[in-house]
C-alpha cells in the first residue's frame, strides 16, 4: 500500500507529521507520570513535568536570625550566616526585602535598606546584614529570594508508596487475584469450546447462541444477586463473603463466555483431517482433546491467558463489589481510586502508584503483543 | 504476605488439578459404565452410542454450571429485583421504574450516557480509521501502531489518574502543573478546574475513554484494510481517483463489516463505563452515567437493591439489540457448524 496516495514529497512528508502528533498525543499523558514519579516532590508542585530537566526556579520567603545573633565587626553591628541552614543549598538568582518586589537586588549585590542598613545575599545562600546601629527585636528581617535547584531524580516515592502507603501490599493482593482468575477457567473453557466445536448432541446451537449472547451481557446485572448469593452463602457457613475465593470464581463466570467463544471459533476451523485419522486410529474424544487439539490451540490460549490476565489485573468494579474497598485485600486498582480520594493532591503518591499499577500490563502487553493482537481479531465482541 | 503467595499457589493447584481429575475422572468413569471394549458386538455399539450421549455433557458441564451461577440466574433475578424493594422482599410493581424517570441525576445519567454513545464510538471508530490508513504508508509504522495501541493495557483507573494530572488546575497566577492548563497558559487563555465545568466536563472524561479504545479499532480497521483487494486499488488509481476518494468510495465500504464490529463494541463497552467516572468526579457536577449510579445505590444509604437492579435493567436494555444481532451474525457464520 505504499505510496498509493500521497505520491508528493509534500504529501508524504504531512502524513509523516501526522502520525507523529497522533503518537505524542497518545504517549506524552503516560510520559508524564512517568517523568513525575521519578521526581523529587517539591519539584513536581514547583514546576510541570515537561520542565523536569530544567533547574527550577521559584520564588521562597525566609526570615534572617533575630538580633541576638549579631556580632560586632569594624565597628558596625553584623549578622552572618547561611539562609538555607543546613539544608540543600540552590542558587539564588534575585532577593528583596518587600513581598511587592521580591527580585529587586541581584544576588551578589549589596542591597540599602535605609539608615546605613545594608543586606547581602550571596548566590549560595550565604548573607551579610550590617548596620551601624545595634539591632534590636525578636524577629529578624524578611528577606524573599528567588532561587533556582538544580533538577533532581530520585526512587523515593517508590520506595513511599510500596512500604508505607500500602501499595506492595496491594500489588501481592493483585498477584493472588489474577493468578487463578486466569488459569482456573482457561481448562473449564478448553473442553467445552472442544464438545461445542467438534462433538455432535442436541442443543449444540442453542448453547453456542446462548453463549455469544452472554458475551455481551452488562457485568452489572449479575453484581446484585452475586452479591446477594455471596452475603447468604457468608452468613449461612459462617464464613466471611468478601474472599479471594469468591472473587476467583467471579471472574472465572465473568471471562468464560468470551474464552469459550474464542476458543471454540479456533478450534473449530482446526483441519478435519486430523481429527478424523485419529479417531480411526481408534482415539477417544478425550484422547484427541488432549493431545492433539490442546497442543495445537496453544497460540488460542495465550491470547485468552493474555486477554483474561489484563482484565483481571485491570479490573475496579468486581474487585470493589467482591473484595470491599478498604482492608488487607484490597488490589492495585480499587488502591488507587482510594488513594485519590485521600490524597488528592499529592502527585508523588498518586504518580507512582499509578506507575506501579500499570508496570505489569505494560511488560505483559509489550512481551506478548503479537498473541494480544491475535485474540483481539479472533474475538473483537467482548466489550470488555 | 508468605502466607497470601503460598495459599493463591495452592489455589493454583488445587483449581487446575481439580479440572484435570474432573475431566479424566469423568471420562474414565463413563468408559467404566458403558464398556466398549471386552463386550459382545452390539452391547459395544449399544455403549458407545450411549457413551456419545452422556460425553459432550461431561465436557461442557463445569462451564454450564458456572456460566449459570454467575449469568444467567443473576439476569433473571435481577429482572425480579426490580420490582421489589430496596431490601428484595416486597414486591413494588413498577415503582422502580416510575421512580427512575422521575429522578433528576437519572435523568442526567440517562442524558449522558447518549452523549458519551453518540461521541466516543464515533470518535474511536475514526481517528482508527485514519491511523490505521496513515500508519500504512510510513516504515514506521508498526513502532507508531504499537505506542498508539499502549492505552489500552493501562487500567481505566490508572488512565483516570494519568489524565486527571494532565486536567490539574492550580491557581490563576500559579505555576500550572497539569499540561492543559499549562498550554491554554502559555497561549495566553485562562485556566480551568476542566472536571467540574458543567456539561464539558462530560467531555473531557470521554478523552480517556477515547484515547484508551482509539488502538483497539486502529488494530482492527488495520488489519480490514490489509484485506481490502489490491485490484480495487488500483482500478481506482487508473480511474484517477484522488486519495480521499479512494479512501470514502474503494476502502470505507469494503470493511463496512469491520467497521459495524469496532463500533458495537465500544458501545457495549460505554454503557458499562464506570471506572472513569467514579475516579474522576463520582458523578458530581452532572457528569453522573448509568453505570456508576447503578454502583452507587448497590451501597447507598446501607443499599437499595431494587433500584440498583431497575438501573442494571436499563443497561441491559440499551445492549439487547447489540446481542440479538451478534447472535444474528454468528449463526450466518457458522452457518449450522
Amino acid at each position: 500500500m505504499t505510496a498509493k496516495t500521497g505520491k508528493s514529497f509534500a504529501g508524504r512528508f504531512g502524513v509523516h507529521i501526522a502520525v507523529l502528533v497522533f503518537v505524542a498525543i497518545w504517549t506524552v499523558p503516560t510520559l508524564g507520570i512517568l517523568v513525575s514519579s521519578l521526581r523529587d516532590k517539591d519539584q513536581i508542585i514547583a514546576s510541570g513535568w515537561w520542565n523536569s530537566f530544567a533547574s527550577s526556579s521559584q520564588t521562597e520567603a525566609g526570615r534572617l536570625p533575630a538580633a541576638a545573633a549579631q556580632t560586632q565587626k569594624d565597628g558596625k553591628y553584623v549578622i552572618e550566616g547561611n539562609i538555607f541552614g543546613e539544608g540543600a543549598k540552590r542558587d539564588i538568582s534575585a532577593f528583596g526585602v518587600k513581598s511587592a518586589a521580591p527580585t529587586q537586588y541581584p544576588a551578589g549585590t549589596a542591597a540599602d535598606l535605609g539608615e546605613g542598613v545594608t543586606l547581602q545575599l550571596n548566590a549560595d545562600g550565604g548573607f551579610v546584614l550590617s548596620s551601624p546601629k545595634a539591632f534590636e527585636g525578636e524577629r529578624g528581617q524578611r528577606v524573599y529570594y528567588a532561587s533556582s535547584a538544580p533538577p533532581k531524580f530520585t526512587t523515593d516515592n517508590y520506595q513511599t508508596v510500596l512500604f508505607s502507603e500500602g501499595i506492595g501490599r496491594s500489588f501481592m493482593n493483585s498477584l493472588t487475584v489474577t493468578i487463578p482468575s486466569t488459569v482456573i477457567p482457561i481448562l473449564i473453557a478448553a473442553f467445552a469450546a472442544y464438545a461445542l466445536a467438534w462433538m455432535r448432541f442436541p442443543g449444540r446451537a442453542l448453547l453456542i447462541a446462548v453463549i455469544i449472547g452472554l458475551l455481551v451481557v452488562p457485568l452489572q446485572m449479575s453484581l446484585i444477586p452475586l452479591l446477594k448469593l455471596y452475603n447468604g452463602v457468608g452468613s449461612f457457613f459462617g464464613v466471611p463473603s468478601k474472599t479471594y475465593l469468591g472473587i476467583w470464581l467471579a471472574h472465572t463466570g465473568f471471562g468464560l463466555p468470551f474464552a469459550i467463544y474464542l476458543l471454540r471459533s479456533y478450534i473449530a476451523g482446526l483441519p478435519r483431517e486430523i481429527m478424523e485419522s485419529a479417531r480411526i486410529d481408534g482415539a477417544s474424544d478425550f484422547e484427541i482433546f488432549v493431545k492433539i487439539v490442546l497442543p495445537l490451540s496453544f497460540p488460542v490460549l495465550a491470547s485468552f491467558a493474555i486477554f483474561q490476565f489484563l482484565w483481571v489485573w485491570n479490573d475496579l468494579l468486581v474487585a470493589m463489589v467482591f473484595l470491599g474497598t478498604e482492608g488487607d485485600q484490597i488490589v492495585l486498582t480499587a488502591k488507587l481510586n482510594a488513594l485519590l480520594g485521600s490524597r488528592g493532591g499529592d502527585w508523588e503518591i498518586l504518580t507512582t502508584s499509578a506507575f506501579v499499577t500499570i508496570i505489569v500490563p505494560l511488560i505483559v502487553f509489550f512481551s506478548l503483543q503479537r498473541y494480544f493482537v491475535r485474540g483481539l481479531l479472533a474475538g473483537s465482541v467482548k466489550g470488555g | 504476605m508468605a502466607a497470601q503467595i503460598f495459599s493463591a499457589i495452592f489455589v493454583i493447584i488445587v483449581g487446575v488439578g481439580g479440572c484435570v481429575a474432573y475431566f479424566w475422572g469423568a471420562n474414565k468413569l463413563l468408559d467404566v459404565i458403558f464398556p466398549s471394549r471386552g463386550v459382545s458386538g452390539t452391547a459395544a455399539v449399544d455403549n458407545l452410542r450411549r457413551q456419545g450421549l452422556v460425553r459432550p455433557w461431561l465436557f461442557v458441564g463445569p462451564a454450564m454450571i458456572i456460566l449459570t451461577i454467575y449469568l444467567i440466574y443473576p439476569v433473571v433475578e435481577t429482572l425480579r429485583l426490580s420490582f421489589l424493594d430496596r431490601g428484595g422482599v416486597n414486591f413494588v410493581g413498577l415503582a422502580n421504574y416510575e421512580w427512575a424517570f422521575g429522578d433528576r441525576e437519572f435523568r442526567n445519567s440517562i442524558l449522558n450516557n447518549i452523549v458519551w454513545l453518540a461521541v466516543v464510538p464515533a470518535a474511536c471508530t475514526f481517528l482508527g480509521l485514519i491511523i490505521a490508513v496513515l500508519t500504512d504508508k510510513i516504515w514506521w509504522g508498526t513502532i507508531a501502531k504499537s505506542l498508539i495501541f499502549l492505552p489500552l493495557a493501562i487500567s481505566f483507573v490508572g488512565a483516570s489518574v494519568i489524565w486527571k494530572f494532565i486536567y490539574e488546575y492550580r491557581g490563576e497566577g500559579q505555576t500550572q502543573i497539569g499540561l492543559l492548563n499549562a498550554i491554554i497558559q502559555y497561549f495566553g487563555g485562562q485556566p480551568q478546574v476542566w472536571i467540574s465545568l458543567p456539561f464539558w466536563n462530560n467531555f473531557f472524561l470521554m478523552v480517556i475513554l477515547i484515547w484508551i479504545q482509539t488502538g483497539f479499532a486502529m488494530v482492527i480497521l488495520s488489519s480490514a484494510l490489509r484485506g481490502i483487494p489490491e485490484e480495487t486499488l488500483e482500478a481506482a488509481v487508473i480511474d484517477g481517483a484522488n486519495p480521499f476518494q479512494i479512501f470514502w468510495k474503494i476502502m470505507v465500504p469494503q470493511i463496512w463489516g469491520t467497521i459495524a464490529v469496532v463500533w458495537t463494541t465500544i458501545t457495549i463497552l460505554v454503557l458499562k463505563v464506570f471506572d472513569i467516572v467514579l475516579t474522576m468526579t463520582n458523578g458530581q457536577w452532572n457528569s453522573q452515567v448509568l453505570a456508576n449510579l447503578m454502583f452507587d445505590w448497590m451501597f447507598r444509604g446501607g443499599g437499595d437493591f431494587g433500584r440498583g437492579a431497575t438501573i442494571a435493567i436499563i443497561i441491559m436494555i440499551a445492549v439487547i439489540p447489540i446481542m440479538v444481532w451478534n447472535i444474528r451474525q454468528a449463526n450466518k457464520e457458522t452457518g449450522g457448524h
